[in-house]
């Protein structure tokens, strides 16, 4: 079954048309338009309007409770938005089309269109039953169908660009929290997302095991292919890698724009006194 | 005393042999009952929900004895007539799978939610994330309580009695006849015969649980 969704139909035109050429390219990554979350009686989210181009690197930061992590869990598919449209790559993620008209998506349009879309979680959430690397040759052997060798081959790829191709056979619960983080890290990667959603990665670890997870996200950030959400609480590293900042307050995006901008120059009181609430 | 127990030795050793066949036997039976309805508990399908439902409600209020005696006696007015063993599998598997069931359920329901939401986020199909990542998972949180399960399963043969099996219970009944005398001895030894079997069930359980969680803690 997953062997199928690999197969997308291949278009190499001959000459390509500017129109069409300018047209794509236009056509953001992500798209969230008038996006509302609702838990229960509770609106965290009151309206999201976001774009994401591709390869973009976007940080969201924020008070607690102000919808960062809802707004990343639905991309990846783990929430769905009360109303709104959420779009990748100028397809709809939550709706399809039948007879011209939107209809929730099925299992089969999310498991297409997930294969766009990674996460990095707060608590890493490997499998606790499997080795490191099976734990990240599983979906690409099940889900993309790579053989074992190749699946074996791209693992060992990603395990020694977060530094810990010398920990294949061991299970995570041997592990250090940074070091679980970083196979949570090459585990979203083996799989080649277009976009991934990197929610909290620091905030469940000690103090002294924040700089090695960060230190990996930023050589995957200098890659530049792959656009990431950082939803983060590390202004440092918010300043530093991401094209764009993002604050979200009350269920609202409130201000954005480039790192300094936000942090040297922040516009809106709510920022501001956010910002000098975390020096 | 040790004269006594050679007598009484090649019936009890028929009669064990019978009690561990029917318990192995039900066990499996119970076993593949219990998985299959408890993952059934947790389908998105209502009808699947309500079938899997009713089968634990039905089985575990129903008395085993009267279960085995309506498989055994009365079954066989509706031109269903099972052998001893047939009838005493089926009565114990159907009802210690009804047990069975909620364990698998719970131990589902009870790996994290973290657990669930990786597997969807590798774009894992439904049948994947059950079968790869949470089974295997709830798979060493359901030993100890179907260890307890097992041993009561294999206590509760004991009842096959009282359809003529001809089990541990059984022989030992017989024997009573003959050495009315040595009735203390001999249901003492049969009491040390249940705890032998039962405790072969907890050592399997436990190295069947360290096998699995090899490793991982």
């Amino acid at each position: 079954m997953g062997t199928t969704m690999e197969k997308q139909p291949q278009t190499a035109p001959e000459t390509v048309d500017p129109t069409v050429a300018a047209a794509e390219a236009t056509v953001p990554m992500v798209k969230y338009t008038d996006v509302k979350k609702s838990f229960g009686d509770l609106e965290v989210l009151h309206g999201i309007n976001l774009e994401m181009a591709a390869g973009e690197k976007i940080a969201i930061i924020g008070p607690s409770g102000s919808g960062k992590t809802t707004l990343g869990r639905m991309l990846m598919t783990l929430d769905h938005p009360t109303s709104g449209t959420i779009e990748v790559e100028g397809e709809h993620l939550w709706h399809m089309e039948r007879k011209g008209k939107l209809v929730p998506a099925n299992e089969k349009h999310l498991h297409m269109m997930r294969t766009k879309i990674g996460m990095v979680f707060q608590h890493f959430n490997l499998f606790p039953h499997m080795k490191v690397i099976n734990n990240v040759t599983e979906a690409p052997v099940k889900v993309l169908g790579l053989s074992k060798e190749e699946a074996h081959d791209r693992a060992v790829e990603m395990l020694r660009k977060v530094g810990l191709e010398e920990k294949l056979d061991v299970y995570p619960a041997k592990l250090s929290g940074g070091q679980k983080q970083r196979v949570a890290i090459a585990r979203a990667l083996v799989m080649r997302p277009k976009v991934m959603v990197f929610d909290e990665v620091t905030s469940a670890l000690d103090p002294e095991l924040v700089g090695e997870v960060l230190e990996v996200i930023k050589e995957i950030a200098d890659e530049g292919e792959m656009a990431m959400m950082l939803i983060t609480h590390e202004m440092d590293f918010a300043r530093e890698v991401a094209d764009r900042v993002v604050f979200g307050a009350d269920g609202l995006i409130v201000e954005q724009g480039p790192p300094e901008q936000i942090f040297e120059n922040p516009q809106s009181e709510r920022l501001q006194t956010f910002l000098r609430r975390i020096k | 005393m040790i004269d006594y127990w050679l007598e009484w030795m090649p019936l009890l050793w028929k009669g064990t042999v019978s009690t561990a066949q029917v318990t192995v036997l039900s066990a499996a039976l119970a076993l593949l009952l219990a998985a299959l309805t408890g993952i059934c508990r947790l389908s998105k399908f209502r009808l699947i929900r309500g079938l899997a439902l009713v089968y634990v409600l039905t089985f575990r209020g129903i008395a085993l004895l009267v279960l085995l005696f309506w498989i055994y006696y009365v079954l066989p007015y509706m031109n269903i007539e099972l052998s001893k063993t047939m009838a005493a599998v089926l009565a114990l598997g159907l009802n210690y799978g009804a047990f069975g069931s909620e364990i698998v359920r719970s131990s589902i329901l009870a790996v994290p939610q973290g657990q669930w939401e990786a597997a969807r986020a590798l774009n894992m199909t439904p049948a994947q994330r059950m079968f790869r990542i949470i089974f295997p998972q709830a798979l060493i949180r359901m030993i100890p309580p179907f260890n307890n399960l097992m041993i009561e399963l294999l206590k509760a043969s004991s009842l096959l009695f009282f359809i003529g099996m001809t089990d541990l219970v059984y022989q030992a009944d017989v024997l009573r006849g003959l050495y009315l005398q040595q009735s203390t001895q001999l249901y003492a030894t049969l009491l040390v015969i249940y705890f032998i079997l039962a405790s072969m069930i907890s050592y399997s359980a436990r190295l069947l649980e360290r096998k699995l969680s090899a490793g991982r803690l």
